[in-house]
This record gives structure tokens, sequence and C-alpha cells, in this order.
């Protein structure tokens, strides 16, 4: 048996974007209780949103240490406690995006969450600091456990800011749902890993990778059982039909910051988890292919169910959250749909793929969530008909909504249109030609639901006299997610690029 | 010289750049506005007529070719070994030649004439111009565009400032003939972008040996596609046995899969029944001076992409569905021609003779000889103009009349002489009298269909029949007979309404008597097609 590793001082560096959040998290939650009542809670998430800033910072410093590793023929993967944890570009790539996105979330929310509706707002931003910690830990799994423990950190401190409008029923009622079917999703998922680990005799995942061909000649129907158990589990964590109906209420009664974080982040970590799994252990099935297709198949069909029901159900929606949480229900199918792939000689750009469209899916989700915000804010309601006469009321927002929702239904040009087509040239060139027509005609019934804003802002007329009136740091929020959504549809080279350099699937994916 | 500044960019740039100034100026000024679009309009109009002056037949459109590389995408390449770059690559590349030249000027005259009618527009101006520069844009694109990505960006970036444009500014019904429009097109464009992909993903790909291993590409251009379609040794016409599957090739499903996507696509562009009900919707609740651009215009974007895409790109699956497509378009002659005769309301008579016109160039693309696809050509560009004309004095008679029902109006002949004149010089274009331009469209693509198929022209010729029936009854019904009596007093059109009626009358009148000035541009545009056709006719 080999001896325990364990973490030492130099091991520090590797971990300090982890370490940065967690030290936020507990110095914020000290200033939370001997703050004095009188002051404004702001302060606090002005703090949040720094902590978040130099985070990212060490994960940029991370990645540009492993770009010259990478350039001198060093490692650019560091390996923490025999594997069980793996800092390396999939993990920094995505932790970017977790960090930026909570950002922009916290910064949309600074004067925007009033405390009669959230009434402890030093809870509301300090907690948001462990649940990014937990997508972090998720991110950068490399032992089942990790990653169950990244999976409960991020759960259970979402589920308290889904309750976090104390005064309101439905906020309630939410968290109650969300801890009821996230709790059986966990359990789930680690039932699946507990047959995974029973079959393989390890948590590791380079290790079950190694062995997975024997295993699964040995085990076939285990391996079967395990991985449709996690599957439902992570489908339900994703919301991906028809593991979703939980979505529509939690999103509705959440606070709307809240909402774009279980949104984004968190539906973008349980993907993270999913890519880890996954191609540690299904990519390796190579002998057994049958068993491998079954799999892959299971998720397209989860996906392909996913776009039609989340589209179907948006179509009818009046109130906006619920509707956002259907096309985000739409837009989990769409990021399975990469993971879903063969892998041939000529294909392997699935993690850019995914990659792309997640960055896409953020900026415009985000965007989207904060315009709703301020507009729900000054119509007094959450429906579709709040937007009425925004073009008149607030024109620059109604442009601003305009280019989000162009991104949402995938028109040309910005990033949800590129985003699609890399994921739809993934299909057509493994001949996945259902998904692709699934993807396409999903997305042209989709122009309906978000026309549908778009005929609220400019056709109809709403309240003239009431201004809007957008906080200035929501408003940053809001205008650098559209600056980023534009820019990924006219320069998606650049980001691509940046991709390309960073990410290898020998080094990045599969664990060693 | 003028080989020498980049024309095809200035002409698509320039409503755009007039957009931005649009942008720029108040709001409430709208004799700015509307001269500032007008201006904006007519420097395109007047490049197209310079390039039309300096283009050659013989030598095509080769010397005002631009091409850049726009994107070039890196694609992961862990899966293989020795592989230097493997790129998805999509370029801004701008091109003209014989089919896409005539279509270049029809969309200049038209949109320019559209920018003049646009008087009656009454709210919101700076939006509106914003919208109709930027929708010209699209069409420009459209019609320059070499890589297929790019076509596509610029079909759908026209699908926005429609919807808007209908949406806002129409009639009674406009928010529901938006929608129709959106998902009927939208629809279409999925298809085309699936055919497009599928197309790139396979006879896109090119590998070249270089130095540090192969380069490997998978390109959109329209040329490496037409290269790669009809070289035997492409990697998509080789047998997937031999190279081992690396999903490359184009198999015989693939490219009938292909070819079936984009007949959807541009067919509801077209419209080929049974897809023309959203253009209906169109042509009644949209402002008319929008319903010019979208029957003289947009329509033709279907017509182009059927010829550029289906037949260039796919000769051989047009060849074996030639009767199909000459099938259909005998349908659209006659579902649309008798249609034509029952309605009650201008508009629709006016929707309905479009259709039942398009089934002409349906017929000439059918063909698959010169004289056909020729006649497809003229007949897209005479029914534009003759549309546009229509729609201009439609507009013109609705501001007058507040109606266009055809019960409503009678013997305008005596209140607006001027306006019914020129309305029946209209309607005889449109039921295809000799000496006008809508003759020849008819007659070259008849008389190119009679070559291969004789009884489904002659059924089709029934359509001129009816075409003299619903245009004599309803252009003598409004201008001839008892007029009521609030009609007597309406004035005759203003000159601002004038010129542009003056105009596309002197291009109908042109094109009718002078056929050759189109018929000599297009002349060596179809030579590539035509061999491919022979070569299968004859083997």
């Amino acid at each position: 048996m080999a001896p325990l590793t364990t973490l030492s001082w130099s091991d520090a560096w590797y971990l300090a974007p982890e370490i940065t959040l967690s030290a936020f998290a507990i110095v914020l939650t000290i200033l939370d209780l001997f703050a004095p009542k009188s002051w404004n809670r702001n302060f606090i998430g002005w703090l949040t949103v720094l902590g978040l800033a130099v985070a990212a910072g060490f994960v940029v410093w991370l990645m540009l240490d492993f770009k010259n590793a990478g350039a001198t023929g060093g490692n650019p993967v560091h390996d923490l406690l025999g594997g069980s944890y793996r800092v390396d570009d999939f993990g920094n790539l995505l932790k970017l995006v977790f960090l930026g996105s909570s950002g922009f979330i916290v910064l949309a929310s600074l004067g925007s969450v009033r405390t009669a509706d959230v009434p402890i707002k030093g809870e509301f931003y300090y907690l948001l600091l462990p649940a990014v910690l937990g997508a972090m830990v998720m991110s950068s799994s490399g032992d089942l456990v990790t990653l169950f423990i990244g999976l409960e950190l991020l759960s259970i401190t979402s589920y308290i800011l889904v309750g976090s409008r104390k005064r309101n029923g439905l906020s309630s009622e939410a968290a109650f749902k969300y801890l009821v079917t996230g709790g059986v999703a966990s359990a789930f998922i680690l039932y699946g890993m507990s047959f995974l680990y029973g079959i393989a005799g390890s948590t590791n995942l380079s290790l079950i990778g190694q062995n997975i061909g024997q295993i699964v000649t040995d085990y076939h129907a285990l391996v079967y059982v395990a991985f449709f158990l996690m599957t439902a589990g992570f489908a339900m964590k994703v919301a991906l039909a028809p593991f979703h109906a939980w979505a529509a209420d939690v999103y509705q009664g959440a606070p709307t910051p809240i909402t774009s974080f279980l949104a984004v982040v968190s539906k973008g970590a349980a993907f993270a988890m999913l890519y880890r799994i996954f191609m540690n252990t299904v990519f390796f099935m190579q002998n057994t292919p049958a068993v491998r297709d079954d799999i892959y198949l299971a998720l397209a069909v989860l996906a392909a169910a996913a776009m039609i029901v989340g589209t179907a159900g948006a179509l009818r929606q009046r109130n906006v959250k619920r509707l956002l949480a259907l096309s985000g229900v739409a837009n989990a199918g769409i990021l399975m749909i990469p993971l879903t792939l063969r892998v041939t000689q000529l294909h392997s750009s699935i993690f850019t793929e995914f990659f792309y469209y997640l960055l896409a899916y953020a900026f415009m989700n985000i965007g989207a969530f904060a315009i709703l915000t301020v507009v729900s804010r000054g119509s007094g309601n959450e429906s579709l008909s709040g937007f009425a006469g925004l073009y008149h009321r607030a024109p620059w927002t109604a442009v601003a909504m305009t280019v989000l929702l162009c991104s949402l239904a995938g028109l040309p040009v910005t990033g949800g249109f590129f985003g699609k087509l890399f994921i739809l040239f993934g299909t057509v060139q493994t001949g996945s030609y259902w998904l692709a027509a699934i993807l396409l005609v999903t997305t042209v019934v989709s122009y309906a639901v978000y026309f549908g804003f778009i005929r609220q802002m400019y056709l109809r007329s709403g309240n003239e006299d009431t201004g809007l009136r957008i906080p200035g740091p929501a408003a940053v929020a809001i205008w650098i997610c559209v600056a980023a959504t534009l820019a990924l549809g006219f320069l998606p080279k650049v980001v691509l690029d940046w991709i390309d350099a960073l990410f290898s699937i020998p080094v990045d994916f599969l664990s060693k | 010289m003028i080989e020498n500044i980049p024309i095809l960019s200035f002409i698509l740039l320039a409503p755009l750049v007039g957009a931005l100034l649009v942008l720029l100026l108040p709001k409430q000024r709208s004799g700015w506005l509307r001269i500032t679009a007008l201006v904006f309009s007519l420097i395109p109009l007047a490049l197209c007529l310079w390039l039309f002056a300096s283009y050659q037949p013989g030598a095509g459109g080769t010397a005002f070719t631009e091409h850049y590389t726009w994107l070039s995408i890196p694609l992961n390449k862990d899966a293989s070994q020795g592989i230097a770059s493997m790129l998805l690559h999509f370029d801004y590349h701008l091109a003209v030649d014989g089919i896409s030249l005539p279509m270049l000027l029809l969309t200049s005259i038209v949109s320019s004439m559209a920018a003049m009618a646009s008087v009656h527009i009454r709210k919101r101006w700076k939006m509106y111009y914003v919208l109709f520069l930027l929708l010209e844009t699209g069409m420009y694109g459209v019609f320059l565009a070499r890589d297929l990505i790019l076509f596509f960006i610029f079909f759908e970036i026209t699908l926005i400032p429609m919807f808007f444009l209908i949406g806002i500014w129409g009639y009674f019904g406009r928010e529901k003939a938006a929608n129709r429009f959106l998902v009927y097109n939208g629809l279409g464009s999925a298809a085309m972008l699936l055919a497009f992909l599928i197309l790139i993903a396979t006879a896109g790909f090119t590998a070249a040996q270089a130095a540090g291993g192969y380069q490997l590409d998978f390109s959109g251009s329209y040329d490496v596609l037409l290269k790669n379609l009809s070289d035997p040794n492409a990697y998509a016409n080789l047998d997937p046995a031999k190279t081992g599957d690396l999903g490359l090739h184009l198999s015989n499903n693939l490219k009938w899969g292909a070819f079936v996507l984009l007949l959807i696509a541009f067919g509801i562009k077209i419209p080929i029944f049974p897809f023309h009900t959203w253009m209906l919707r169109v042509h009644k609740e949209a402002p008319p001076s929008i319903v010019m651009i979208h029957s003289g215009v947009l329509l033709k974007m279907g017509v182009y992409g059927l010829i550029r895409f289906g037949a260039f790109l796919l000769p051989a699956q047009l060849h074996s569905w030639s009767t199909v497509l000459a099938v259909l378009g005998v349908i659209n002659i006659l579902y649309g021609a008798i249609l034509a005769c029952v309605q009650k309301e201008f508009k629709l008579v006016l929707a309905y003779s479009s259709v039942s016109h398009m089934g002409i160039v349906l017929l000439g693309i059918a063909s698959l000889n010169e004289i056909g696809l020729q006649g497809a050509i003229y007949q897209s560009v005479s029914h534009g103009l003759i549309s546009a004309l229509l729609f201009l004095i439609v507009g013109s008679l609705y501001e007058r009349t507040g109606t266009t029902e055809l019960d409503d109006l009678g013997g305008l002949a005596k209140s607006v002489p001027f306006l019914s004149g020129i309305l029946l010089t209209a309607g005889l274009a449109s039921l295809g009298l000799p000496g006008l331009s809508g003759f020849v469209g008819e007659f070259l693509s008849f008389l190119g269909l009679f070559g291969s198929m004789k009884w489904l022209t002659a059924v089709g010729v029934l359509g001129i029949l009816f075409a003299a029936v619903y245009v004599l009854r309803s252009v003598l019904g409004i201008t001839f007979g008892p007029i009521q009596d609030r009609l007597t007093e309406i004035k005759d059109a203003r000159f601002v309404e004038a010129v542009p009626m003056i105009a596309l009358t002197a291009l109908i009148i042109l094109l009718g008597v002078y056929p050759s000035i189109l018929t000599d541009l297009m002349q060596h545009g179809f030579t590539g097609l035509l061999e491919q056709f022979t070569q299968r006719a004859g083997g």
C-alpha cells in the first residue's frame, strides 16, 4: 500500500484561489457579526467582489505558470493528495468562469437587493463564497470523494441562499423543494458512486480509468447501474428533462441574483463533475463500445429531452423567471451535447465546444437576470408584461436586453450563435444528425419565446411615466455582459485560440 | 480604376454607415433622417451601376473579388498524431458574377425606390430608417457573400429588421404576420445551416502536407466546396472503405439530405407551395415600402440561393429532381393564379400573383438549360421591379383612400389619372405584355422548359391566361367604373411619389424592349453548371 500523502506548505500556492475564498468567507462572516447594525451591508458585497477578484487573479497566475511550464517541458498539472485534487487547465478555465460569473452576479445585486426582500443581506453575500468554493472543488477533483464534498458544499449553501427571502412564502417553498430534490439527487449520485467504488475498488478517478476495461467485462450489469444512477443524479443537478421539474419553482422563489447563480455556476459545476467522471471512465471503454455507446446514448437522450421539454415549456410561461428557468433547461441540453459526441480523429473539440457555449451562456444569462432584477423592481412584478414599453422608458436597457435575447435565441452575430454553431458542427462531424435537427428546431421554436420579450419591449406601450433607475454596479455588470456577448460573436477566434493554447485532452482531462 | 478600390465592400457597408449616421441624428427631424437614408441607399445604387458598366461577362467577376481570412478557428487535434494544424475556416469573401450582378442591381434599385416610398411612414422614423438600412446591408451581403457561413449570417441579419419593420409599422394584423415571418424563415434558415454544415464537414475538408505535419482545414468557402465536390479525389468523394472512417465521406444519402434541406430552406423563401402562407400575411400586413423590398428582393434571395447552392453545388440532385421542381413550379403558377382571381383585397391579389410568378422562376430553374436559367434570373429581376412598382402604387392609393378593398375602389382614373396610368402599365407588365419586362422573363423560362418537359410547360402557360384575368379584373376595377363620392377629391401623386414610379416604369420598359442588357451579363454565368448537366445527360 502506498504511503498516505499529505499536504505540504509548498502546495498552498496551488490552492491559493481556494484558500483566498475560504479566508474571505470566514472574515466576512465575522465582520457581519460584529459590525454595527446601522451599517449598510453593501460593503460586504464589495468585499465579496474583491475576494472573488483576488481568487480569479490567483487562478490566472496559475494558468500562466502552467503555460510557461508547458512551454519549457515541465508539468502543466499539479496533483495534490495522491491525485484526489488536480490543479489543471480544465479546472482553471472553469474556475475562472465560476469566479467571474459570481463576481458579476454580486455586482448586479449590489443596490438591487433590498432589505425588505432579503432581510439579512450580509449573509446573502458571504454565503456565495463557500458556494463558489464548492464549485471550484468540483471542477478540480480527481477523486469521487472530493467531487462529492464539493457538490455538497455548493448544494447546501445554495439551499440557504434560495431561502434568503425570508418573508416570502414562495422563497421558503423553493428552498424546501430544492433541499428535497437536491438531496435526492445527491443520494442518487452517491449511490451510483458507491457501486463504482464497489466494482473498481478505488475512489480515485485515474485508478478507475486504468482498470475500467477489465471492470466492464467483469461487472457488466453493475457498470450500467452505477452510471445510470449517477447520470440521473447529475441530470437533476443540471436540470435536464425529465429531471427538471424543480427548476421552475426554485428559480421563481429564489432572489433573482441567486437564480442566475443557480443557472450559471451550479449548472456549470455539475457539468465540470460530469466531465471529470466521464472523461476518466467512460472514455476508456474502447474495448466495450456497446456499453460506452449505451451510456453516451443515455446522455444524448437526456439532452434531446431537455431541449424539447425546456423550449416547449418556455413557450407558455408568462413569469420571466420561470421562463428563464425552462430556457435554462433547454440550454442545459445544448451544453450536454458535446459530451455525448464521439471523439474521432478529426473531432476531439468536445471541451472547446462545451466551454465556449458555457461562456456565452454565462454572459447572456447573468445579463438577462440583471436586467430582469431592475425591470421587475420598477414594475413590481416578474411577469413578461413588466417589460411592456421598455424601449420607450429606457431605450438603452431595451437594446441591451435585445442583444442578450438574440444571443439566447442563437441569432448572429452573438456569442450564443457561435456557441451553437460549434456544437452543431461537432454533431455534423460525428454524424449525430438527429441531435443537430433537434437543436435547430428547438432553437427556431425558441425564437417565439425570446421574441415575446422583444414584442413587449418594442411593440407594446407600458407605463411611460416611471423611468427606470439602474444602480451603478448593476449597469456595469449588464454592459460588460452585453459587450462580452457581442465580443464572443464577433471575435470568437481570440477566445478559441486561448482555449486551444491552454487546454489539451491528454494533459488536462485524463488523470495519469 | 474600379478594380483598385474594394467596391463590393463599399456597396455592402454604405447602408451600414448610413444606419450609424441615422442613429446619431435627432429623432424628431424626419426630413434629415429620410434624406440620410435615401443618400445611403443611392450610394450603393451608383456603385452597382458603375460595377455594371465596367463588368465584363467574359472575364466574370474575378476583377472584383475581395477575399480576407475572417476566422480561422483552431480545432482540438489531440486525437490524432502528425497534425500541424486543424482549422475551421470562414472567410470574408465577396464576389460577383453573371448571376449575382443582376440581383445586386435589383436590390439597389428597389431599395432606393423603397427609401423614397418611405415618406408614408408616420411614426418612429429614426428606428425605421436604422432598420431599413440594416436590412439593405443584409440583402447586399446575401448576394455578395461567397462563404457559406457569411451567407448564412447575412441571410439571418435580414430576419431581425424585417420582424420589427413588419411588427411596428404594419397594418392591423402586424404582430401575427411578424411572428409567422420569423418562425417560417427561422425554420428555413435552420434547414439551410444544417445543409451547409454537412457540406462544410465533408466537402469543405482539405489536407495539405507541410513541414510540421498535415495541415487540415475545414473551410466554408464556396470556391473550395465547388472544387472539392467535383473533384473525384477529394476526401468527400473517396470511398470510406479506402480512407478509413474519418467521417469525411459525403455519401449519396447525405447529398440528398443536404439537397432536400436546401430546397426546403430556399423553398420557404421563394415561396414554394405549401410554404407560402407566411408570405401572404407579410404582403397584406407590412407597410408598402417594406413589401416593395420583401416582394422585390427578399423572395429573390431564395431563387439566388437555390441556384447558387442547390444547382451549382449539387447539380446531380437537381438534375434528378428537375421534374419535381417543374411540377412544384406549375402548382405554384396555377394555385397562385386561380386564387388571385377570387381575392377581394388588392394586396392579396398581388400576393397570390407573386406566388404564381415565382412558379415561373422555378420552371426556369427546372429546365436545366441556359435559356431557362437565364429566364429564371430575368423573371426574378422583372418580377422584383414590377411588384415593387405595384406596391409603391398600393402605398400611395392607401394613403389617399384608406383602403385596398377592391369593392371600395373604383373610377380612380377620373381623380388620379397619373396613378391609374402607372397602375395600368404595371398591371400589363405583370400579365406579361410583350414590350414590357414581364414578357421576356416568362418567355425565356417557358421556352427553356419546353425543350425538356413539353406537357408541363403547356399546363404552366395556362397561368398566363389567369394572369390576364386577375390583373385586368382588379386593375380595371380600381381605375374604371363608377367612382365613390369621397374619392372624387383626392389628389394625384406628389413629386416624391412620382419619381420612383417613373423610374421603375422606365426600367420595366427598358428591360422589355432591350433584354440583352441583362442576358449579356448572364452569358457566362452558367457555363460550368451547364457542362455538368450535359455530362450527366450524355453519360
